[in-house]
């Protein structure tokens, strides 16, 4: 089984291919051109380095959000033509697994935080479980000053994860309990996605192209300004 | 045996050159394969206007998710229909731009991904040249020169066509493109959205004397202007609150159309064209159809009025302009991204 696993939801975009012999060749990019620009090339490049054929492919695995809209949907997009193209099933992961998945050995209480963009964080807690990690609320957005609070009131030591973290450090680490973790662990990665897909994948938790969601957690600002219009 | 003859039919009718067009520019998602720019062998359109009819107009976050749930259904519903593998394809061609920056990136990441799958060209559409191909597509042995009147809720100009990939721009709207005209006059008399369609029905029921309303630059240059035109309507209105909405929009509409239709001829005159061709979602309104074949059939200009399906946006015009592009151009690089405020390649000025 050969994974190919693209993630754009961050500033960052990415795709490696693995599978049991872990990551064979990936490639990452967080400046420099568009996601939508980078992602095919990066592709093309990271099938080369792992010297193997598109065809070999069997799974598509790709981070589904939350995130930033317009370079989510890139990957997305790109990830569903691919296993469309090759006929292959699909696995989508959600972006704060992806966070949270490289810190899973901390028996602290892990927040997973990407950046929304707008003064507010996407977030979710998790903790350890033997061989990885427990989502142990919803995903879901709200003000860095909401998410301190909740950080203040929690009964553990706490580990931040995430480029939503890095941008509201100074609040968060003014607490004692907590820790921000390093821009190493920033981003959501390919490489990440690769192995949490290799484990959903041998429990054959695939889906098809058309039904894979990606995670917004906001309605678009139209609809929730039709919803509060003043009413004539 | 079946399977046999199935085959040969098949590999027959394979032998052209085989692309799948893309097309998420605004809101509908798109796709159609077309064999060398010229059979339409499926031509899917999925459109989002009863998302977008609450609010007037397109909401290009809404238009974004809405792409991304419906291109892979679109796709493999096009590949249905044409009764085509991936594998039989020559290329994959997507729209990338002029549009919504978010709606365009949809089309194009799939495109290309489909194109890498697949081991073949991926090419880059601009939208306009897909709706000036529209007419090749239904009537190939067209002759250049031409005159194109590109006429949508985004665009109004005069294009006149001297060869594949050469365009002249002879003139265009300088304030509000012609559809935009239609929707928000439509919007003022309170009919809904979008205005073309429901201006273009009322007005078969409404007098197109019944109100004078000007036309604009009527016999000066090539250039539009439907924003004066749009303000008279409001203040013919709201001095008049009893007046007929099917009068209103029967004049309405009969001032676009002449002035349109006056340039139009005019511009194939000064050119010397062959023949004058519609393109763009203003091109399904009825009287301007009816009347550009009038005039065809009293003055003996051929006039060329694709149906209305390939009049609004549609993927086989853009797996069309992809052939020629391939022909003329080769492949775009898989590194093309969006690009919402593309022009057309004018010709420099003679
Ligand atoms: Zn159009």
């Amino acid at each position: 089984m050969l994974i190919l696993g693209v993630e754009s939801a961050t500033a960052q975009v990415g795709c490696a291919i693995g599978g049991h012999e872990g990551v064979l060749a990936s490639s990452h990019a967080a400046r420099g051109k568009r996601h939508a620009e980078s992602l095919a090339p990066q592709i093309e490049f990271t099938l080369q380095q792992a010297r193997v054929t598109i065809d070999e492919i069997s799974v598509v695995a790709v981070d589904v959000g939350p995130g930033l809209y317009t370079g989510l949907r890139v990957g997305i997009s790109t990830a569903m033509a691919t296993a469309f193209g090759l006929g292959v099933p699909m696995i989508g992961v959600s972006s704060l697994d992806l966070v949270a998945f490289p810190v899973r050995h901390t028996r602290r209480l892990i927040a997973a935080t990407i950046d929304a963009r707008r003064g507010e964080v996407f977030t979710a807690f998790y903790r350890h479980v033997p061989g990885g990690v427990q989502r142990v609320s919803e995903p879901r957005v709200l003000s860095p000053d909401d998410l301190y609070a909740e950080l203040m009131a929690a009964s553990t030591e706490c580990l931040v994860v995430g480029d939503g973290a890095l941008r509201y450090q100074e609040l968060f680490s003014s607490i004692t309990k907590v820790e921000v973790a390093d821009e190493s662990l920033a981003f959501p990665s390919a490489n990440s996605l690769v192995a949490l897909a290799h484990a959903r994948a041998l429990r054959e938790e695939f889906v098809q192209p058309a039904e894979i969601q990606p995670l917004y957690l906001r309605r678009p600002d139209a609809e929730v300004n039709w919803q509060t219009r003043p009413v004539a | 045996m079946t399977m046999e003859t199935i085959d040969l039919a098949e590999s027959e009718s394979v032998a052209g050159e085989t692309i799948l067009g893309i097309e998420t520019s605004c809101d509908e998602t798109a796709a159609s394969v077309v064999v060398d720019g010229s059979a339409i062998l499926s031509s899917v359109v999925s459109s989002q206007v009863d998302l977008h009819a609450r609010f007037g107009g397109v909401v290009p976050e809404i238009a974004s998710r809405a792409h991304t749930d419906l291109i892979t259904p679109v796709i493999a519903q096009a590949l249905v229909e044409a009764g085509r593998k991936g594998s039989e394809l020559t290329a994959v061609a997507a729209t990338y731009g002029p549009g919504l920056v978010g709606s365009l990136l949809v089309g194009v990441s799939a495109a290309k991904a489909l194109a890498l799958t697949w081991g073949v060209p991926f090419i880059g559409v601009n939208h306009l040249e897909g709706h000036l191909y529209a007419g090749m597509l239904e009537e190939p042995d067209l002759e250049f020169p031409l005159v194109t009147l590109l006429v949508s809720g985004g665009h109004t100009m005069l294009v006149e066509m001297q060869g594949h990939g050469e365009y002249r721009l002879l003139g265009q709207t300088v304030d509000d493109a012609a559809g935009e005209a239609f929707d928000k006059v439509a919007r003022y008399l309170d009919l809904g959205y979008p205005g073309g369609p429901i201006i273009d029905r009322l007005a078969a029921q409404g007098d197109p004397t019944a109100i004078d309303f000007p036309r604009p630059m009527l016999n000066e240059g090539f250039d539009f202007s439907f924003s004066g035109l749009k303000t008279a309507v409001i203040n013919h209105v709201r001095n008049n609150p009893d007046v007929s909405a099917e009068d209103v929009a029967a004049s309405f509409q009969a001032a676009v159309v002449d002035v349109l239709l006056a340039k139009a001829v005019r511009a194939c005159e000064e050119v010397g064209a062959t023949a004058i061709c519609l393109g763009g979602g203003v091109a399904a309104n009825s009287e301007l159809r009816e009347r550009t074949l009038d005039h065809s059939v009293a003055s003996g200009l051929r006039a060329f009025v694709p149906s209305r399906s390939m009049c609004t946006d549609n993927a086989a015009m853009i797996a069309t302009a992809a052939w020629w592009r391939l022909q003329s151009d080769g492949p775009s690089g898989l590194d093309l991204g969006a690009e919402p405020s593309l022009k057309l390649p004018w010709l420099e000025a003679s």
